[in-house]
């Protein structure tokens, strides 16, 4: 059961909730599975990053995750 | 317009090259010579990556005609270490770790080069300020101040 | 945790094995090449900042003798691509866009043509004679002029991404909207016993490499494109190049040259595409070389930025509500890098209540690009002024508050996960036990403190370690080396393998010749590209113990290594342990070379901080500053080759410090840069600065092998806000906007005398 975290702007798609829990073995599934519950998020996760307790993944690809991992969706963000 | 024939003394070797009259040194030691040691930052005189020794003056080769070489005596970065033998500032700079891009490098040894023939025993204050007219954007200065001040010391100590 | 691994090499500080070529001028920068038949480029610029193009007519340029090749946007295709890039996902269309007009011009310098000829004054006054007839806009110059409801608009069809529902979304010069909430910042303010709010501003700047672009672009008739360029990222310039152009990048080879300085500002494409279809035209290399002017006025400054920061503390000094409102310049195209400076503003501080909006926006300037820590220093400055002055209405050590409020392991992180292990709070110790804080102060001086936060980027490293017959190793990467990350890998690579550092040859590999890697930035190098070059080690060395397993005769999980020999099994017989040069003398007799290899994609993970304490003397007659000492903490994980980590720090707090006292582009009212050279952009020089101590802690980064956290960004990051609190400390007075230039510093000094006392 992964917690997923949406940042505060995203949450105008999912009627104001910040805190989903989703079974979830892969991120792909993951996005999967919230697009599902929350058809008007689209594409909006599209391009943002992805922490997987406490690690941020700028591509999450198909990184796995934990029975209880904590997911956060946060901006991507570029180095000098 | 034909190109000028410039005779000079380079790294004291005899060295010629055709210019055109409006190209500068710089273009000249890198394009018609091949010295590609000295470095082209701002074409302005204000970064101080061009600095050459001519006729014993430390000047900015983006500043000097190339035909204003004429006849002179130009020391470059290439001229600075002899046979195998790294000049003492090359080697205090390594040892300092005073380099990370390293494109002013050439520019700074030269300007120290020069610093320390005028003034053997340059205080940290005179070093600074001598070497205003070269921008580093990697180090902060700090360690090639320490190299430059090593490398004095150094001198005194061999010359002993 | 078992007991700290010893190092051998890791933490020493050998030569650079490329120093003597760079000490001697043999290194080969971008504009050091010249192939045989190479022609020369100039670009024609824009003289608007803002204009519609109505016509180009290129045929005098093209009937110049000696003129081999002319190129327009026209020879580029039209694409709405996007290319997943590394670290962000990059626009095409806009790439492409900002590289060379199409329609519009939006910002002076905008590229509109470019003409390669058989020298380069034939280049320049050809492209001159290109006829191009504008329809001059009005330019937006600025944040407030931007957002203002009769603006003039950029781009008619940008919408603003992220804004609330249901608001308007265009036609607006604000791209994008993000926001960062926790709690509820109403009810915070209103339990806080000081509140504190400010309105900041700090100009558009540039990250000022002393090497300006440079390239040599060769297409073959067989289409075959070869690339020899200064940058950061020689892979970014494959396949921005090959996208923007339409090119197969299986048919493009970049050659990365010695880097002259990037600090972020080398990862995107400027000159290359147009290199390569000029070459493509006049079937010959062509090389462009950038001036100063160039670099200034069409690469990627960072931004300006507007930032709001209202804070409130309980008079026990705990922070209990934060709201910022950023508004960062993206230049004529989006992307600034406003959200990252929301996710830094408060990443030091445990607020339980923030609100965190941050604003993405479009003016007639250039497209911005990656400056050190990008969007952090400015927000830095914001947050850090305000917290410093909370501190002082509490009269409160500056020190301390941070302490009671500094974010540890576990905390969560504004922007959403919780931080693994950090070491702000011992580097807020070790300022304190410091000799620096405590020192006196002359007359007209003042001390600043500030921290400052980066994250760590991870993403895509690949790293080939071979050995040879001697025992001797080369290590290749495809990050070109900026700062002195070369040496860095062969100590690593000597720790791994227990052979000299002298023996290992660093190098940096072109795009065909390494596996894939992401650019040499992100702070990612030691980190990301270090694991893959630790890991390539390690297979080397699983590879030498199965070959000794084959010399005994024994099975190769029997054996082990053990202080740099491999160990055969208890009582095998006739075998003594082998170190590397021994098992690597009969590679061809054990199975052929060996090649260790690894690659792999890191997260971002193991960000760091920095503190700054900064002396600054004011001369009140000029307004004139002068830095008369720095002290620079940070957490660096582990220093691998530690000159060189000292040397980042340096550099980074001279930019900072340039940053904060003097460099801005000055725009006139016409949307032009007035200063776009070394004289009147004014970047520190050596006397300018003092010594600049620095001072590491190695809080160890769980990911690495040996700890390392990225430390070439986080240095910039607290000096805008150290200089600008020493100001406040010596002047009494409080800046709010930068840079803190002696004409600005004279007349607030001025002004304030003017109060009379006791106002």
């Amino acid at each position: 059961m992964a917690t997923v975290h949406l940042p505060s702007g995203l949450t105008a798609f999912t009627g104001g909730v910040d805190t989903i829990d989703i079974v979830a073995a892969r991120v792909p599934d993951l996005i999967e599975e919230l697009r599902h519950r929350f058809p008007q998020l689209g594409d909006h996760l599209n391009g943002m990053a992805v922490a997987i307790d406490g690690e941020i993944y700028q591509d999450p690809g198909y990184q796995p995750l934990q029975s209880n991992s904590d997911v956060h969706f946060v901006p991507r963000i570029a180095g000098g | 317009m034909p190109k000028l024939h410039v005779e000079a003394t380079i790294n004291d070797e005899p060295a010629e090259f055709l210019c055109d009259p409006h190209e500068t040194l710089l273009s000249a030691l890198r394009n018609g010579l091949g010295l590609t040691g000295t470095k082209e930052g701002c074409s302005t005189g204000d970064c101080g990556a061009c600095s050459v020794i001519v006729d014993g003056r430390l000047v900015p080769a983006c500043l000097v005609l190339a035909p204003e070489a004429q006849g002179r005596t130009i020391t470059t970065i290439e001229g600075l270490s002899s046979g195998d033998a790294l000049h003492p500032l090359q080697q205090k700079f390594l040892e300092h770790a005073a380099l990370q891009c390293g494109v002013c490098t050439p520019g700074f040894i030269v300007a120290a080069a020069a610093l320390l023939d005028a003034k053997p025993n340059p205080t940290e204050e005179e070093t600074r300020f001598w070497l205003a007219g070269n921008l580093c954007r990697c180090t902060g200065y700090d360690k090639i101040i320490r190299a430059v001040l090593d490398t004095a010391a150094h001198n005194r100590e061999s010359a002993v | 945790m078992s007991t700290p691994r010893e190092f051998k090499y890791v933490g020493t500080r050998p030569i650079r094995h490329d120093g003597v070529d760079k000490v001697t001028g043999r290194a080969s920068y971008g504009a050091d090449a010249a192939w045989p038949g190479m022609l020369h480029g100039a670009v024609l610029r824009s003289p608007h900042a803002h204009a519609r193009i109505v016509s180009i007519d290129t045929s005098a340029a093209e009937a110049t003798p000696g003129v081999k090749a002319v190129v327009t946007a026209s020879d580029f295709p039209e694409t709405t691509a996007a290319l997943a890039m590394g670290e962000a996902a990059i626009d095409l269309r806009d790439i492409s866009d900002s590289m060379i007009a199409r329609t519009k011009v939006l910002y002076h310098g905008h590229t509109v043509a470019a003409v390669a000829a058989t020298t380069f004054d034939i280049a320049k006054e050809a492209a001159e004679k290109i006829k191009v007839v504008y329809e001059p806009l009005e330019p937006v110059t600025g944040i407030d002029r931007a957002i203002a409801p009769d603006a003039p608009i950029l781009h008619p069809a940008l919408t603003t991404k992220g804004a609330p529902a249901g608001s308007i979304t265009g036609p607006t010069n604000v791209a994008s909207r993000l926001e960062l909430k926790r709690g509820d910042v109403d009810a915070g303010f209103a339990e806080a016993d000081v509140v504190v709010e400010r309105e900041f501003r700090t100009a558009m700047v540039h990250q000022g490499y002393i090497e300006p672009h440079a390239c040599i672009a060769r297409c073959g008739e067989d289409g075959r494109v070869i690339v020899w360029c200064t940058t950061q990222g020689p892979f970014v310039v494959r396949d921005a190049s090959a996208a923007i152009i339409g090119l197969d990048p299986a048919h493009v080879k970049v050659i990365p040259s010695e880097i002259g300085g990037g600090f972020g500002g080398k990862i995107v494409v400027y000159l290359e595409p147009l290199a390569i279809v000029l070459s493509r035209k006049a079937q010959r290399p062509v090389k462009m070389v950038m001036s100063r002017d160039e670099v200034f006025r069409a690469t990627g400054p960072t931004s300006g930025s507007k930032i709001r920061v209202k804070l409130g503390a309980k008079r026990d000094g705990t922070l209990v509500a934060a709201r910022a409102s950023l508004w960062y310049e993206a230049g004529a195209y989006r992307g600034s890098p406003v959200g990252a400076g929301a996710m830094c503003a408060l990443a030091a501080y445990k607020i339980p209540n923030f609100l965190i909006e941050a604003y993405d926006v479009v003016v007639n300037k250039p497209k911005v690009a990656a400056y050190r820590a990008p969007g952090s220093p400015m927000a830095a400055f914001a947050v850090e002024s305000a917290v410093d002055e909370i501190a002082r209405e509490l009269k409160v050590d500056p020190i301390e508050l941070r302490v009671k409020n500094a974010n540890a392991e576990g905390d969560q992180a504004p922007y959403g996960p919780k931080y693994g292990p950090i070491g702000l709070k011992q580097l807020l110790e070790t300022v304190r036990r410091h000799s620096h804080w405590t020192a006196p102060l002359g007359p007209n001086q003042g001390r600043g403190f500030a921290v400052g936060f980066w994250f760590n980027a991870g993403m895509n490293s690949s790293a080939t370690v071979t050995l040879d017959a001697d025992g001797s190793a080369a290590v290749v990467t495809g990050n070109p080396d900026i700062g002195g990350t070369r040496a860095a890998q062969a100590i690593m690579v000597a720790e791994e393998l227990a052979i000299p550092v002298e023996r290992v040859r660093p190098g940096v590999g072109d795009t065909d010749g390494s596996g894939f890697t992401d650019v040499t930035g992100g702070s990612r190098v030691c980190y990301a590209t270090g694991m893959a070059v630790i890991r390539a080690a390690e297979d080397a060395r699983d590879q030498l113990k199965a070959r000794a397993a084959k010399m005994w005769n024994v099975a190769a999980d029997a054996v082990t290594w053990q202080d740099g020999r491999v160990i055969p099994p208890p009582g095998t017989e006739k075998a003594e342990p082998l170190t590397v040069a021994e098992i690597a003398a009969k590679m061809t007799h054990t199975g052929g070379p060996i090649v260790g290899r690894a690659s792999l994609y890191a997260p971002m993970a193991g960000p760091a901080f920095g503190a700054h304490v900064c002396d600054l003397e004011v001369d009140p007659e000029t307004g004139q500053s002068r830095i008369v000492r720095y002290t620079a903490f940070q957490d660096v994980g582990k220093a691998v080759h530690p000159s060189f980590v000292e040397g980042q720090m340096q550099g980074g707090v001279a930019q900072g410090v340039g940053w904060a006292l003097n460099e801005e582009y000055i725009y006139n009212s016409d949307g032009v840069m007035e200063n776009a050279g070394f004289l009147d952009y004014r970047m520190p020089v050596a006397s300018d600065l003092p010594m600049i101590e620095t001072v590491m802690i190695e809080v160890a980064n769980p990911l690495h092998p040996y700890g390392v956290r990225g430390v070439g960004e986080v240095p910039i990051v607290p000096p805008l806000a150290a200089v600008a609190n020493a100001m406040r400390d010596a002047t009494g007075i409080r800046f709010t906007e930068l840079p803190l230039s002696p004409p600005r510093v004279l007349a607030a000094i001025e002004s304030a005398a003017r109060v009379p006392v006791g106002a």
